[in-house]
């Protein structure tokens, strides 16, 4: 694939540079390689100390790793910020009234808007939680929804994630990192602040207390414990919002009201900020085999005694195939157009969508509606025959199970490679706060970029990387000449 | 605090306490038995390293004869040694790391360095060594350096609040452990029948049980007199300026276990139990012990000893 098609966020293809990045592309000129890489190695070091870790699944057990953290922030101008923000609220207001239609008359069901069948065969769908309302019938209160971009003005929502999505403690450490190896560059652009994100997100959880709480509501975050894969993330965030990182053995119900374990004896839970998937909270309720749960937690919870976030069955919403849904959920809830495009999707449920996807494999990347990190897709451009072959007959066997897009023309931004500073591709996860006091987005949120030359695959399992992401003032550089390197 | 945090660092302390206390057999003994053979006695040095760690039917069950370099391995390095140095450190992290929220940075920075530092030795498979004495001198100081540094930051970063009083707590628990096994391992050499006049071969195991719990100089600035065996036993269980003394940690356990007692307003089993040795070792002279019996008095504190951890435990722990 060539280069050119790409849409390289620094430097244009005339060899000029791009505004937003004029300081960047200076700063990367006047540093000499070896320091740049002695920054590098110093962010590590960091990084090992401060124990920012994740296990890989399938690894040895307990192995740890570092996301390898490029030191080239990424840019973002504050007019490009504040419509990606105004589409994340939006669509995310939107699948929190979808949620509630859906655990509840199911109108735009009626209305026909979407698939009878999508929903009421959608493993998803956890028919514990029809006909239930939930706290201020919110759903989903921390989003982290996925955007790549691929050209000047356009910026497209790759997928939703309302589950428990992680990451925002690596956009938290990123720019704490950046502050200690690159003060002057940090202070010289005037970077929109996110350490507010853990207050922002205290606020939120405090907000969905119930009642009984009266305003002061005991808080935990639920863990399934350290050999999970973001475990220093549900450390940190408990830490730094102050309340109990516990596990599903700190706790008990009895009569339907959650306790955790203390040196003092039993003290009650009202707001549980849960990093345990649907299937394992429950042993009771959900898969009997879970033992990193709570047992009659269900039960608390439908008994308004403690509020869960985000709520159970939100899965349903951020499954790959009713995410080809999202313009109709806007348009059907808000009756506002989408702020922020899908990809082009085609969903293999169709038969004239599934012709085309069979016919184009090669060129499309295909998705099982229920994966995530980046495990069983395909990616049609980088695959060999065999491998097209087996994948699909897969296809053929159970086209519901699969959706397909273009290989996107992710964009670049510099990162520091072993051979020097080479363009790689990036997406964008920003986090979307939804409370009983409003909506919230801090600038910015989690920018990972793809280390292997011409891979777009960003996910951390699969060799990914982050870097900090800079949400800058358009004032400060609109008024820069394009400059040409001499 | 959660029960399983209050659990993690009780650990967490009670293993970076006994990776010192390994450290410091392991030097001790390394001293004793480069002497010549009629200077040190016996020749079983290390299988006396092996029983005052509690390791000796580890180490007979899957080791052959206890030479220097498979003791050292064993206790040092070994994985399937489960109170190995390098499991001591691994385990204090692991505690560490599921409680994370209840530490400082400074605390899990000393932490998760010395497992840095700590998991580049590699344990031999079942055999002796791989390191020579040299670089067994550099592991051991690394430990005890560990344990300062983590000691160092409880006390200059934490909140005084129950995480710190059962940190504390925990440390005092180990180390009274750690002091009544060496002198159970010991006990013999320090009887006063033993004494010959004009120095003993007995000497250089009288020191190696002063330096392995890092009493060498305060037992000079005590007594101001040659090592005499019923004052290092006195050294070691009754006097209340001896950090390790058995009174000493009892002292500090009673002292954490009201603090956290009149915290949480209720008393229980371990604050009862704690007062009960405390006394005992209160009324005691060194001449009384040695009349009850050394032995019979040091396995009866190991007892009691163990019995405080299992009234902790249930009362707080679980």
């Amino acid at each position: 694939m060539a280069e050119v098609s790409f849409f390289n966020e620094m430097t244009l293809n005339d060899g000029g540079i791009r505004p937003v990045y004029g300081r960047i592309a200076s700063w990367l000129a006047a540093t000499p390689a070896s320091l740049l890489a002695a920054r590098r190695a110093q962010a590590e070091l960091l990084f090992r100390r401060i124990g920012i870790t994740f296990a890989v699944y399938g690894d040895e057990e307990g192995a740890e790793r570092l996301i390898p953290f490029d030191i080239i922030p990424r840019m973002i101008l504050r007019s490009e910020w504040n419509r990606l923000e105004a589409g994340l609220i939006q669509r995310v207001k939107a699948l929190n009234l979808f949620l509630a239609d859906i655990y509840g008359p199911q109108d735009i069901v009626r209305a026909g808007r979407i698939p009878a069948d999508l929903v009421a065969r959608n493993s998803e769908f956890c028919a514990k939680m029809a006909g239930f309302s939930v706290p201020h019938d919110l759903y989903v209160h921390i989003a982290g929804i996925d955007i790549v971009r691929t050209g000047e003005d356009e910026f497209y929502v790759l997928e939703d994630n309302v589950r428990t999505p992680s990451g925002v403690s690596y956009m938290l450490e990123n720019r704490e990192v950046m502050m200690r190896l690159a003060p002057d560059l940090v202070a010289d652009h005037r970077v929109a602040p996110v350490e507010n994100y853990p207050d922002a997100l205290l606020a939120t959880l405090r907000s969905l207390a119930p009642p009984h709480a009266n305003g002061e509501p005991t808080i935990v975050v639920l863990t399934p414990g350290q050999y999970n894969s973001a475990y220093y993330e549900h450390s940190f965030l408990a830490d730094k919002l102050g309340v109990e990182l516990v596990e599903g053995r700190d706790l008990l119900v009895e009569d339907n009201v959650v306790y955790m374990r203390t040196t003092e004896g039993e003290k009650r839970v009202d707001v549980i900020y849960r990093r345990i998937d649907d299937a394992f909270l429950d042993p009771r309720a959900f898969r009997p085999d879970s033992i990193i749960g709570v047992p009659g937690l269900l039960d608390a919870y439908r008994a308004g005694n403690v509020t869960l976030t985000n709520a159970i069955g939100t899965g349903i919403a951020d499954d790959k195939a009713m995410y080809t849904y999202a313009p109709e959920i806007i348009d059907f809830y808000l009756g506002e157009k989408a702020i922020l495009n899908n990809v082009p999707t085609w969903r293999c449920r169709e038969p004239e969508a599934l012709g085309y996807v069979q016919e184009h494999l090669a060129e499309l990347v295909v998705k099982e509606v229920n994966g995530s990190g980046g495990y069983g897709m395909l990616v049609g451009p980088h695959s060999s025959k065999a491998q097209l072959e087996a994948f699909a007959a897969k296809l053929a066997k159970d086209p519901h199970q699969f959706i397909a897009q273009p290989t996107l023309a992710l964009s670049t931004t510099p990162t520091l490679c072993d051979a020097g500073i080479a363009p790689r591709h990036v997406d964008l996860r920003p986090f979307v706060l939804s409370g009983r006091n409003g909506m919230k987005v801090v600038p910015g949120g989690l920018t990972r970029v793809a280390l292997k030359e011409h891979s777009l695959i960003v996910n951390s399992s699969q060799g990914g990387g982050t870097k900090d992401t800079w949400v800058v003032e358009d004032v400060l550089f609109d008024d820069r000449a394009c400059e040409r390197p001499n | 605090m959660l029960s399983r945090t209050a659990d993690s660092l009780y650990w967490l302390a009670r293993y970076v306490e006994r990776a010192d206390f390994l450290a410091r057999i392991i030097k001790a003994t390394q001293r004793l038995a480069t002497l010549p053979m009629s200077y040190s006695g016996t020749g079983t040095e290390w299988e006396s390293a092996l029983e005052s760690s509690g390791a000796i039917a580890g180490f007979r069950s899957t080791r052959g004869k206890a030479e220097e370099a498979s003791v050292v391995d064993y206790l040092a390095f070994a994985s399937d040694n489960p109170s190995s140095i390098r499991n001591c450190i691994r385990y204090a992290r692991t505690n560490a790391r599921a409680v994370r929220t209840a530490l400082t940075a400074e605390m899990w920075d000393a932490i998760n360095g010395a497992w840095i530092d700590v998991s580049r030795y590699e344990p031999s498979a079942q055999g002796p060594s791989r390191y020579d004495r040299e670089e067994i001198s550099r592991f051991c100081e690394l430990v005890k350096k560990t344990s300062l540094d983590y000691d160092g930051s409880v006390e200059r970063t934490m909140l005084r609040n129950d995480a710190y009083w059962f940190s504390r707590l925990a440390l005092f628990v180990e180390r009274a452990d750690n002091t009544a096994r060496i002198l159970d391992v010991k006990y013999h050499v320090l009887l006063p029948e033993e004494e010959v006049v004009g120095g003993s071969v007995d000497y250089f195991q009288w020191t190696a049980i002063l330096r392995a719990v890092s009493s060498l100089t305060a037992y000079n600035w005590v007594y101001r007199e040659g090592i005499k065996p019923w004052l290092i036993a006195e050294l070691l269980l009754l006097r209340q300026e001896m950090p390790r003394s058995l009174i000493s940690c009892y002292d500090n356990i009673s002292y954490f276990l009201d603090t956290i007692a009149s915290a949480y307003g209720r008393k229980g089993a371990s604050q009862i139990k704690a007062h009960d040795v405390l006394a005992r070792l209160k009324s005691l002279t060194i001449s009384d012990v040695f009349k009850f019996g050394l032995h019979e008095f040091i396995t009866a504190f190991i007892e009691d000893n163990d019995r405080l951890g299992e009234a902790i435990a249930q009362q707080y722990l679980q």
